[in-house]
């Protein structure tokens, strides 16, 4: 009898399997998930503008992709933390120090993280800031020009993952070492961890008028990886929230040695307290050395400054600037909502995410309700910080975001799919599968104390068969999904250049007013400009020749240059007189063995050239800009070293005639 | 171990069921949309991964079908890393009568997922990092104890039979099913 049923069970389960294998073959086929109204929803018609900028991070292209939504199309890559052949960015002599670093010119990131600016908790529209995941930077980029202005290197930072999240009116940005190192570089073995490797959150100012940066302080922390954070914001404004992991303080095999604790921790910090503290000059004056690149509009000019110290305080020695709450198993994500009062922790080897209250955390701290402490640092208890647990929600949860109907959007990494879950009730309200393995989502003003809602995006980490493959390395994606419903709806499939990491929506009326057209030509202090053809030029000084070149429609001035000897440095310093919207130029010259040089309106960029041999080298202008521009050109003879060929330039003088154009 | 190379190879071969035309495939899909998971992907070049291992042996019709009634093909044909602990049908029929056919009814599934989650680890643990008396902690958040005695891997007790590895994983078979301690 018993083996009888068994028996039939085992059959049944035989024929199942066999149809999973036989469904494994079956072409995809035409399906009901999403119907015809998905198409109207994403048209943007010819000639019309999407509703939403979606500032997405290239990941390890260094760059930022700017896409419509809800169209999905790609509009600008803005280099960032990667040098830009295309617009010469980090190549032309203005931009090169963008990319400056204590270890030198650095000219590639992993850029992971973008935080967009935001007045009282809502997006503010003026300025994009991002990360450098591997050599600690944080960039911000306008909105007005869509150009990184400038970027800060984060000393005593072993990698910069936890950044550059934001406070709700951009007091600070934060900047949390993914990887603890020992301080100050000391030559230690590895497997001293335990007793030398440390944590540091850097707590970045941003001033208010210009947006310049500046590290008001570092918090000193246990050591372990800092993985990624959200500030508070309404009642929580104040607050700071990091996810660790490795708690287990593994230095080798984490993949195994740091997931052996049943938690690891959120990290709670009051950076207003630790305000106090610094006030009453508790701080610590630390010697380090890092750099800050500045882009000026006026001189199109970027400058570097080497700074030589931080202020650090060390949180064991003041502990109540600092909180743990155990979060399960290496917490990724930690989100909090918009109302500022759920923090969200993803534990991403989890089926479960907890999601805390402030209050209750308010409450714990004020009764000393621990479970204990690690390194000093109190660690309350779970259950006394505890809203309540999102139980079997979906696997490998990474990360969530908001929209304006109290609903929570998780993304699912390992079972590839968004989960919408109520933030109060804890119910799992949906679910829709990815393609595939989505990291990061995006709701617009998701991160926000206002989300506008309307649309989730997931970033996906792997594409497979979802695009006309092109080899091995296949394109990134992005897929959007309609939340105006109690369903979510999947409507568009869009490639992405780059990783697509994290992403952030803004409404396009908040940025098409203020975005800029041109450069004014009167307001350019670029020291080499020639602003008219009349002051165009070519200067010698010793090894080093200057040229003073104008760009309009549709010559180069000067268009032919003598005099130019093997081995000097030529500056070709280019000024675009247009003042005209989208009529930038490029300048390029045969055997550069950097880049060419895109030039907006009024502009003025330089491109180092160094003849190697002599002859007579063609340049020419690379943006397309007029129905002459193949016309748009010119020559440089190249001497022998020493020659007395003497220094010429014109534009328009036939042999013969006076040289010097303008004299 | 040879044999169960052997069908883990004959049912690889089994499997191959011959790549779709690129053109029959776009005309199919141009007017609804692909909603197949990473299970239905076409690939015939990379390596199996845990679940094809799975699929491909002829020891494993059990599992295989289990992990389809929990709807967990899908999540196991994702990037992983995974380290599966694969109870042969042997294994399964050791269990009391009637507790496979129970546990694949409908109303059974997050029982039934929440055993299959207690034999799947997140992360890669190959032959060489098991060490006597190690924990996993499994997805279903409960840990499993591995243990080594003259070479001989066990967990929880059920014996290590073969070791195959996947391109988003490894697959420890095994010749008992892994019940989590409140299920016990």
């Amino acid at each position: 009898m018993k083996t009888n049923s068994l028996y039939r069970a085992l059959s049944v389960l035989v024929i199942l399997s066999s149809l999973i294998v036989w469904q494994g073959c079956k072409p995809k086929a035409p399906n009901t998930v999403i119907m015809g109204d998905a198409a109207s929803k994403v048209y943007v018609a010819p000639g019309q503008y999407d509703e939403f900028y979606n500032i997405v991070s290239g990941g390890f292209n260094g760059q930022i992709g700017v896409y419509g939504i809800p169209s999905g199309r790609l509009f600008k890559i803005l280099p960032v933390f990667s040098v830009f052949p295309e617009s010469g960015y980090g190549y032309s002599e203005e931009t090169k120090p963008m990319l400056n670093t204590s270890h030198g010119n650095v000219p590639w990131d992993d850029l992971h993280h973008i935080a967009l600016s935001t007045t009282k908790g809502e997006h503010d529209g003026r300025w994009i800031f991002a990360n450098a995941n591997n050599t600690p930077r944080v960039a911000r980029i306008s909105f007005k020009s869509f150009r990184t202005e400038e970027i800060l290197e984060i000393p005593n930072s072993g990698g910069n993952h936890s950044s550059p999240f934001i406070t709700e009116n951009t007091e600070y940005l934060v900047a949390g070492t993914r990887f603890s190192i020992p301080m100050g570089g000391k030559d230690v073995p590895i497997s001293s961890y335990k007793e030398n490797f440390k944590g540091s959150i850097s707590f970045i100012k941003v001033n208010p008028e210009s947006g310049r940066m500046n590290i008001e302080f570092q918090l000193r922390t246990p050591g372990f990886n800092y993985d990624l954070s959200r500030a508070g914001k309404g009642a929580s404004h104040g607050w700071f929230f990091f996810s660790c992991y490795n708690t287990e303080q593994a230095y080798t095999l984490l993949e195994v040695n740091a997931s052996q604790n049943d938690k690891d921790f959120i990290m709670a910090v009051n950076w207003k307290k630790a305000e106090e503290y610094l006030a009453q000059g508790k701080g610590r004056i630390e010697k380090v050395k890092y750099a800050h690149n500045i882009y000026d509009d006026k001189t199109h000019t970027a400058t570097t400054t080497m700074k030589n110290e931080v202020t650090v305080l060390d949180v064991t020695e003041f502990p109540d600037i600092v909180y743990f709450i155990p979060c399960p198993k290496s917490p990724h994500g930690c989100d909090v909502d918009p109302t500022g009062e759920y923090i969200v922790g993803s534990g991403k080897l989890a089926a479960m995410m907890p999601v805390f209250s402030f209050t209750k955390m308010q409450n714990a701290i004020a009764a000393k309700d621990y479970e204990g402490d690690f390194n000093g640092i109190p660690v309350i208890k779970y259950e006394s910080a505890l809203h309540g647990e999102v139980r079997k929600a979906g696997l490998g949860p990474l990360h969530t975001e908001f929209d304006n109907k109290g609903n929570a959007y998780t993304s699912m990494f390992v079972s590839s799919e968004i989960v919408k879950w109520n933030v109060k009730t804890l119910e799992v309200l949906d679910r829709v599968p990815t393609y595939y393995s989505i990291g990061h989502l995006s709701v617009p003003g998701g991160p926000t104390s206002k989300p506008h809602g309307k649309y989730v995006i997931a970033y996906n980490k792997i594409t497979k068969d979802r695009y006309l493959p092109t080899g091995p390395e296949l394109t990134q994606s992005a897929q959007l999904y309609d939340i105006s419903g109690d369903k979510m709806q999947l409507l568009l499939d869009f490639p992405t250049v780059g990783e697509p990491h994290y992403a952030e929506s803004i409404p396009a009326s908040l940025i098409t007013p203020n975005s800029i057209k041109i450069y004014k030509i009167e307001e350019n202090e670029h020291p080499y400009a020639a602003k008219g053809e009349g002051m165009a030029r070519v200067e010698r000084k010793g090894n080093e020749v200057h040229v003073y070149m104008t760009a309009i429609r549709s010559h180069l001035t000067p268009d032919n240059i003598e005099g130019v000897r093997v081995g000097d440095d030529v500056f070709f310093h280019v000024t675009n007189l247009e003042q005209d919207w989208d009529v930038p130029h490029g300048f390029a010259i045969r055997g550069a063995t950097n880049a060419e040089i895109l030039i907006m309106p009024g502009e003025t960029q330089t491109l180092k050239y160094k003849p190697l041999a002599t002859g007579i080298i063609p340049f020419y202008c690379t943006d397309f800009c007029s129905a002459l521009h193949q016309e748009m050109s010119g020559y440089m003879r190249v001497s022998p070293a020493g020659s007395n060929t003497p220094l010429k330039f014109s534009t328009g003088v036939i042999e013969g005639e006076a040289s010097g154009a303008g004299h | 171990m040879k044999h169960l190379i052997l069908v883990l190879a004959m049912g690889l071969l089994a499997f191959s069921c011959g790549q779709q035309s690129a053109g029959t495939e776009s005309t199919a899909a141009s007017s609804a949309p692909a909603d197949g998971g990473q299970s239905t992907v076409q690939d015939d070049a990379s390596n199996p991964d845990v679940v094809h291992i799975a699929v491909n042996s002829k020891d494993h019709t059990t599992l295989v079908a289990a992990l389809k009634a929990a709807e967990y093909v899908d999540a196991l044909s994702n990037v992983g890393p995974f380290t599966v602990f694969a109870p042969t049908d042997a294994a399964f029929a050791k269990l009391p009568a009637g507790t496979v056919e129970n546990l694949v009814k409908p109303e059974n599934k997050e029982t039934l997922r929440n055993i299959l989650e207690y034999h799947v680890f997140v992360g890669v643990l190959t032959e060489k990092m098991v060490r006597d008396g190690m924990k996993l902690n499994q997805v279903n958040l409960e840990n499993v104890t591995l243990n080594v005695k003259d070479g001989k891997i066990t967990v929880n007790g059920a014996n290590v039979l073969g070791i195959a590895r996947g391109s988003n994983g490894i697959v420890y078979v095994i010749d008992g099913v892994l019940l989590p301690p409140d299920s016990k």
